[in-house]
């Protein structure tokens, strides 16, 4: 039966594609560089708790009198040293870099995931379904791309906040934020899957499937995916280094995760405090870290969609 | 034989890119009278549209002159500095683009282009050059010029924007007016319409023409003489009846068999086989060697270079060289 | 053309509507509206009186419905916190956030064409690559870091400017209060406004570099050459008023995003303006607040989408007559 309906080669298409992109990204240091640095710090936060020097969140280690410690200098009265120096509270700044880096990654990745499977699900049904769903769904993408997505974030947990109660808030924080921004990202994934969906529905293996009694919304879904499977990766990684933005915004402006768990907006935002006083390592070493985070996947998903040369725009 | 209006000299136009230099046209000569029509054919990548961007200056980069001389009525103009052939442009070389949908501005109506392109060349009152432009456009044939001169360019259907174009290549009054695929891009029945005018306003004002077209029936209609350019080389230079009726170059004699005539349509057309070379394939010696029927050895070996015959015409094969001396370069 | 306009409106109320009814929601379901207004000690039998005469009881639409006749007339209550009249509050920061909107959108829209113009013609010279590098670091760059930054360097370090607030600030007219009229003032607006500029301004850069090359490309562009007309005839007159159309509607929709990414930039500099009402409100669900917030920022994306289309209109002959040729 499976004679019947024509499919691609398994794999052929995922090896092509493969053997390119290996082949322009070894022609491409500044790749080479992105990816070296996203990876580093992506490793750095998952393996926090083992690589970390201190333990910032735990009370009993920490020493108030270890506070404000410059960079690589012992204290003054404690004698410790720190490489990034420490806070006010005298926790280490590289450990609550590691820590919040973490934070800052679940979100970002969490958000991704989010958006990518809304996006591609509604995309999938508005393509295949068209009619009147299609046009709602694509009315609705269209307005929400003439907001930015940091203020429709930021309005989306806003209105979220509201309607929690307030026992919850701090809880589901975190929950709320990967939710807005994934919310604020869906629409790409959506237009990308949708169009594919238009294409290949007309195909004569769909029309085949429906002769034989398949459902033809799975074969669609098995062909459509690895068609997109390059564009929605430009994307996710481009989304990715946004909603790493996005949270970091939001939680610079205080609204975003609860201060018991502090990502790098939030570090930022407690380090821009200490900056007329001199303490100016507070707010740097983190500042440093979202911007390459942030540079650095931005410069991957720019190199990427290159490479692709997905019809993205 | 008094100056020609346009003189052409080995000219070599080159593109460099990573993979090596692109001759795009290789030593081509030509003259264009006072008052004549030379027609230019080709397939398309031969070095046509190429030559008139040459001559007027418009080359796109990486694309330039790597040698040879433009010479206009007795001056060098290939070597112009560029403001001086800007004022070139327009004043007396004018140029028809193949496409009347794309050539003019969509923002400006089509009084502003004629006004501004008549003021650019010519120092006259605004309100003269209103007067030149209505005059011009109701010379081209457009219906009511005084009232649809002041309309935006998409009021106006395909033939009725190439004529506006023509009205704006000829608003300066050129010397030489390079015409473009004219017709290319146009609806069949305005075709004859466009080349109709075109030939009777540039007959009219004295100015010469260099058709450029892939249409030999238009060639045949128009021109005075023809030249057949074949992978950046000229192949062949006569006048059009003898060049139609009587090929010599084995490239133009297989063109002039896919023609369709009146009586013979276009089910059967003689057809030459194989494809022109690509720029960075063209083969050693003639460039028509693999296509070729009267192919022999020497063709594979030597370039041929353009020959005088009897009657002004010139031809690039070897087949003719024992019988004839060849024409100097340089 | 009336048509078309007509079905935006129709598509711009729409939108306002599903604002409205968000907002609505969070009035009516956050938290328990009688309970912030009446004390501990009220009876049961007290609250259904105050539930009754607040209309609490009624339908739902007929609750919806007085809440956009409220909206509409600029009621939205008195704020949980500040207890201020909402409306009051807005007007009394609106002037603050529109200055600062303002001179970063025209910073943003004379640079970012400047230098797309200047990097689109001279393309390879190593100003316009220094250009194009350093604008690919500021579309990264979070904007609230930008200003940070801003902040350390000028403010602390240097001293140059100052790093919070507006300065002085005179009363024009019976509400409007500026700061463009005092030193202090166009001091306390320069780092914002670069801020707040500096991210729409690489935004409008690459758009009209992309735009200008590819206009430069079209055949309009080479027959002007071949008439002979100047290159600053060609450059401005013709190559840059068509690759202005599209770009009008994005720095239109920019004007949107300054207003809404000054939320940002307000907290960053403490400007005491909407945006930093609103994230305050966030913080504290003040939901008036929020809520008039939402449909304030609605109405100003309807209304800039409403106005680019209308220049579309002015800028580009073929919208006009194509609109109208389609009615027949």
């Amino acid at each position: 039966m499976s004679d019947i309906i024509k499919k691609p080669e398994p794999g052929r298409v995922a090896r092509a594609l493969d053997s390119d992109i290996a082949y322009s990204f070894r022609k491409s240091p500044l790749a080479i560089v992105a990816a070296s640095v996203s990876l580093l710090i992506i490793l750095a936060a998952v393996f926090a708790p083992w690589i970390a020097p201190h333990d910032p969140f735990n009370p009993a280690t920490l020493n108030l009198m270890d506070g404000f410690t410059p960079p690589m200098e012992p204290n003054q009265f404690t004698g410790n040293t720190y490489w990034l120096g420490t806070d006010n509270q005298g926790r280490d700044v590289f450990s609550t870099i590691l820590y919040g880096a973490r934070i800052s990654l679940f979100v970002g990745f969490m958000a991704v995931a989010f958006a990518m499977v809304l996006g591609i699900t509604l995309g999938l049904i508005a393509g295949y379904r068209g009619g009147w769903i299609d046009s709602l769904l694509m009315r609705v993408a269209d307005v929400q791309l003439t907001f930015p997505s940091i203020l429709l974030a930021l309005l989306i947990f806003g209105v979220a906040r509201g309607f929690i109660p307030p026992a919850y808030r701090e809880a589901m924080a975190i929950w709320v934020l990967i939710v807005a921004i994934g919310l604020s990202e869906w629409v790409q994934y959506a237009r990308v899957v949708r169009g594919a969906t238009m294409v290949e529905k007309s195909k004569e293996y769909v029309q085949a499937a429906r002769v034989i009694g398949a459902h033809p919304a799975k074969i669609l879904i098995r062909h459509i995916l690895p068609n997109v499977m390059g564009p929605v990766l430009v994307i996710a990684t481009i989304g990715l280094a946004l909603a790493i933005i996005a949270e970091a915004t939001l939680s610079f402006l205080g609204v975003g995760v609860p201060s018991t768990q502090p990502s790098l907006g939030t570090l930022i935002r407690i380090g821009q405090g200490f900056l007329f006083s001199g303490d100016w390592w507070i707010l740097l070493f983190p500042s440093l870290t979202l911007l390459a985070l942030a540079l650095s996947v931005n410069l991957l998903g720019d190199w990427l969609r290159d490479a692709l040369n997905p019809r993205l725009r | 034989m008094a100056t020609p209006l346009l003189s052409v000299r080995d000219l070599i136009v080159e593109f460099p890119t990573r993979r090596g230099t692109l001759r795009a046209l290789d030593r081509v000569s030509f003259d264009i009278a006072e008052g004549e029509v030379l027609g230019m054919v080709g397939e398309s990548g031969a070095g046509k549209s190429l030559t008139g961007a040459a001559i007027i200056g418009l080359l796109e980069p990486p694309g330039r002159i790597a040698s040879g001389e433009i010479w206009l009525r007795g001056e060098r103009i290939d070597n112009l500095p560029r403001e001086k052939m800007r004022r070139i442009r327009g004043r007396r070389i004018g140029m028809v683009f193949q496409d009347p949908l794309t050539s003019l501005n969509p923002l400006y109506t089509v009084a502003e282009q004629l006004i501004e392109t008549i003021r650019t060349h010519m120092d006259v009152s605004e309100k003269e050059a209103r007067k030149r432009a209505v005059a011009l456009l109701d010379r081209v044939g457009i219906p009511a010029a005084a009232r649809r001169i002041d309309d935006y360019p998409h009021h106006f259907s395909g033939g009725m924007r190439q004529r506006v174009v023509i009205a704006l290549a000829l608003a300066a009054e050129p010397e030489l007016v390079i015409a473009d695929e004219p017709t290319t891009a146009l609806d069949v029945s305005v075709q004859a319409q466009i080349i109709d005018v075109l030939k009777e306003i540039c007959a009219e004002r004295g100015a010469s023409v260099l058709l450029i077209t892939h249409d030999m029936g238009v060639i045949a209609e128009t021109a005075d003489r023809v030249a057949v350019l074949y992978a950046g080389r000229l192949a062949e230079i006569g006048p059009v009846r003898d060049v139609i009726q009587n090929a010599e170059h084995p490239y133009t004699a297989g063109l002039m068999g896919s023609i369709p005539t009146l009586t013979q349509t276009a089910e059967r057309l003689t057809q030459i086989p194989g494809a022109m070379p690509r720029l960075n394939a063209i083969p050693q010696g003639c460039a028509f060697n693999p296509r070729c029927p009267k192919v022999f050895d020497r063709c594979y070996r030597d370039q041929p270079n353009l020959i005088a015959r009897a009657d002004g015409r010139q031809v690039s094969c070897w087949l003719y060289d024992a019988q004839v001396k060849e024409v100097s370069h340089g | 053309m009336t048509a078309f306009i007509l079905r935006r409106l129709a598509q711009s109320v729409i939108v306002m509507l599903t604002v409205a009814l968000v907002a609505f929601a969070l009035f009516r379901f956050v938290g328990d509206p009688i309970a912030s207004m009446v004390g501990q000690e009220t009876t049961l039998a007290e609250r259904a009186e105050i539930r009754a005469a607040l209309g609490l009881d009624d339908p739902f639409l007929v609750q919806f419905w007085n809440f956009i006749a409220r909206a509409v007339t600029g009621d939205f209550g008195i704020s949980y916190r500040l207890q201020q009249p909402v409306m009051e509050l807005i007007l009394s920061r609106l002037p603050a956030t529109l200055e600062l909107a303002l001179v970063s959108g025209i910073l943003a829209f004379v640079f970012g064409v400047g230098f797309g113009v200047y990097t689109a013609l001279r393309r390879g010279g190593w100003a316009s690559s220094t250009i194009m590098t350093v604008s690919l670091i500021g579309v990264s760059l979070p904007t609230f870091l930008i200003g940070v930054l801003l902040i350390w360097v000028f403010a602390v370090e240097l001293q140059w400017l100052p790093s919070f607030g507006r300065g002085e600030t005179v009363y024009v007219g019976d509400w409007w209060r500026t700061g463009l009229l005092t030193e202090s003032g166009r001091a306390s607006l320069i780092l914002p406004a670069i801020t707040l500029g500096l991210y729409q301004m690489t935004l409008i850069m690459r758009l009209v570099r992309a735009e200008m090359l590819e206009v430069l490309r079209t055949d309009y562009i080479k027959f002007a050459r071949a008439r002979g007309l100047s290159n600053r005839a060609v450059n401005f007159g013709h190559a840059l008023k068509n690759t202005l159309v599209p770009v009008i509607t994005i720095t239109g929709l920019q004007m949107g995003s300054i207003i809404a990414f000054s939320i940002i930039t307000e907290t960053v500099f403490q400007w005491p303006g909407v945006g930093a009402l609103f994230i305050n409100s966030v913080r504290f669900v003040d939901v008036p607040v929020m809520a008039a917030y939402l449909m304030l920022i609605a109405l100003v994306f309807v209304v800039i989408n409403l106005i680019v289309d209308l220049l579309y209109y002015a800028v580009d002959p073929r919208l006009r007559v194509d609109r109208a040729n389609a009615r027949h």
